[in-house]
């Protein structure tokens, strides 16, 4: 089956196109919604094991030979990633349709949803750097409908500074490709790296680099282009943040892993120093804020600019061991930061309020959330049985191989903060004594708690199972560590 | 050319920049036109500016421009658009709501402490 790649785009495309037909039919929508995510998960899972197999996916759309037409390239990285997405899209929309009002779900939500499906899963996959621009494009404008969808007067206003900063960050995507395009000519993503093998390097390739870290650093929140992260991601409600917290900085890591392998790994003494540094400021700008906080959204959301400044770390130091605790880290966090906010998100609905200071008792009248939840902090903080410990250990022995020592202590340390700020809210939310709680959804909590503890159970799998993950994490690994694999596959004529 | 161009872009993002970061929200969107505009000049710009015929394929005709960077511009040019008209009507409900256009006043401070 040649178009396999292309079927984790399409089905949530068409389900997108068909679900406009009938905006008002709210039980359609829901039915529609669940059944065709299934659906991609199940190609998306064919994918996986295909690649597994056979090695690199390419598909050549229109038949076009290899530089000249668009590419979707699926590797194990691209595959795993897509249906990692696509199970948490699963996750997150059955957690909708109780969570979410009538007012949100009448008015184009999972059309929403479905439509940021595409454009991430496309984003992973695509093999043509002006593409990866169009699929950027098409989840951020998704984006803007689900975090304005409402129409609160902080959606509105934290909307505004959202779109700004995207609408910027796009703009210097075009200008990036644009100066790309003018030094090797072409767009196709391995035939870029073939070219800047050929000519080496250059200066201007090294300025090109650090503009890709621009704006793909503005979509991931790293260090000094995080500002615009804990007010945007405070405002829109907990499924539309699950699905944020999870995917959208996670493409843009994803893209700066890809390019910074792919293109740029060339003369590595200077971009991925930088690269390095950054995503070390980063994870302390996330320890201080997690620290700060009071309210469990925060503390939630500056959790994942550590998680993602580990990941790039792990990019940065460019050893097999480091990259591959980078994949595996990665697919860990996007499970359990959606598994996180839909917990956090149950508490709220209970309490009413997303400050700790309301909070207190919660384990005498709902244990299950509460054990969950006291799971998810642990393997979150990467706890041995638990998911986030293979990961960060890579990424820790990969950092020490590399020399370097600063790096690893530092995620250590932070693996500290992470682990204080997670109990802060296990402590004061549900240990102390019961208060009133006056939460409007408070009847929907165990139908609530359904989606996000199956996908704990899902994230704890994945960490017991480490064993078996392995070897499709060192098939993920391979084409970074080595571009040349990636670069004919997709060239192969 | 080139040089010219590239000269009238830089001052388009100069522009663009200094919009940006004025206070009212309907001067920040016209700095994004004109950001936008800016890198659409530039795409086209640095994909070279040789003489030649529009990219249509006529009997006798050798020499054409680039056809690649217009795809992209046009492309560009229409997700850029669809992103202003979206951001125009968000900026008009949200001065329906907020009762201000001043991005001075649009502070979050409720729930942060």
């Amino acid at each position: 089956m040649i178009n396999l790649p292309l079927l984790p785009i399409l089905i949530p495309l068409l389900t997108a196109v068909i679900l406009m037909f009938f905006p008002k039919r709210i039980a359609a929508q829901r039915l529609i919604s669940i059944v065709a995510t299934i659906g991609t998960i199940i190609a998306s899972a064919v994918l996986v094991a295909t690649v597994k197999q056979n090695g690199i996916q390419t598909l050549n759309l229109g038949s076009w030979p290899a530089p000249y037409g668009i590419p979707l390239v699926s590797d194990m990285l691209s595959a795993l990633l897509v249906l990692t997405t696509s199970i948490i899209v699963l996750f997150v929309v059955w957690y909708s349709i109780f969570y979410m009002g009538k007012e949100h779900e009448s008015f184009f939500y999972y059309i929403g949803i479905q439509f940021l499906m595409v454009g991430i899963n496309g984003a992973f996959t695509t093999g043509d750097i002006f593409n990866m621009f169009v699929f950027f494009e098409v989840f951020l404008i998704a984006s803007y409908l689900l975090i304005v969808l409402g129409g609160k007067k902080a959606q509105l206003r934290e909307s505004i500074k959202y779109v700004l900063i995207n609408v910027i960050s796009s703009a210097l995507f075009v200008s990036a490709v644009a100066y790309l395009y003018a030094v090797v000519g072409t767009l196709n993503m391995a035939d870029v790296s073939q070219r800047i093998a050929e000519i080496n390097q250059p200066g201007i390739v090294t300025v090109i680099a650090i503009l890709f870290l621009l704006v793909f650093g503005l979509k991931g929140a790293i260090f000094p282009l995080y500002f615009w992260l804990p007010s945007s991601y405070h405002a829109p409600p907990i499924p539309v943040l699950a699905l944020f917290g999870a995917l959208l900085t996670k493409v843009g890591v994803y893209a700066i892993m890809r390019t910074y392998t792919l293109f740029f790994y060339h003369e590595t003494g200077y971009t991925h120093v930088i690269l390095g540094v950054l995503a070390l400021l980063t994870i302390i700008v996330g320890c201080i804020g997690a620290i700060a906080y009071r309210d469990v959204k925060m503390i939630i959301i500056y959790n994942i600019m550590i998680a993602v400044g580990v990941i790039l770390y792990g990019v940065a130091v460019m050893t097999p061991d480091g990259l591959e605790g980078a994949v595996f880290y990665l697919l860990n966090d996007m499970v359990i930061k959606a598994a996180l906010f839909m917990l956090i998100g149950i508490m709220m609905a209970i309490v009413g309020s997303s400050h700790l200071k309301d909070m207190g008792g919660l384990i005498k009248q709902y244990p299950w959330v509460g054990w969950t939840y006291f799971v998810a902090a642990l393997s979150l903080a990467g706890i041995p049985p638990l998911s986030g410990f293979v990961g960060k250990l890579l990424i820790i022995r990969g950092g020490f191989t590399a020399g370097d020592f600063v790096g690893p202590l530092l995620i250590l340390v932070s693996s500290l903060v992470v682990l204080y700020s997670a109990m802060k809210i296990f402590i004061n939310g549900f240990w102390g004594t019961p208060k009133e709680y006056h939460g409007a959804k408070k009847h929907l909590a165990f139908r609530l708690w359904i989606p996000a503890a199956a996908l704990m159970v899902l994230a704890v799998a994945y960490g017991v199972g480490a064993e078996a993950v392995r070897p499709f994490i060192t098939q993920a690994v391979e084409p970074l560590v080595n571009p040349a694999i990636y670069i004919e596959a997709v060239l192969k004529e | 050319m080139e040089i010219l161009m590239s000269i009238v872009i830089g001052i388009l993002f100069t522009c663009a920049v200094y919009l940006m970061l004025s206070k009212s929200l309907l001067r920040i969107i016209i700095g994004t036109g004109l950001l936008s505009h800016g890198a659409h000049l530039l795409l086209l710009t640095m994909s070279g500016l040789k003489t030649g015929a529009a990219p249509v394929l006529t009997e006798g005709i050798t020499n054409y421009t680039d056809p690649l960077p217009q795809a992209l511009v046009l492309t560009a040019i229409v997700i850029s658009f669809g992103v202003t008209a979206f951001f125009l009507v968000l900026a008009y409900r949200a001065y329906q709501e907020l009762g201000t256009d001043n991005m001075e006043k649009m502070r979050g401070t409720e729930s942060h402490d």
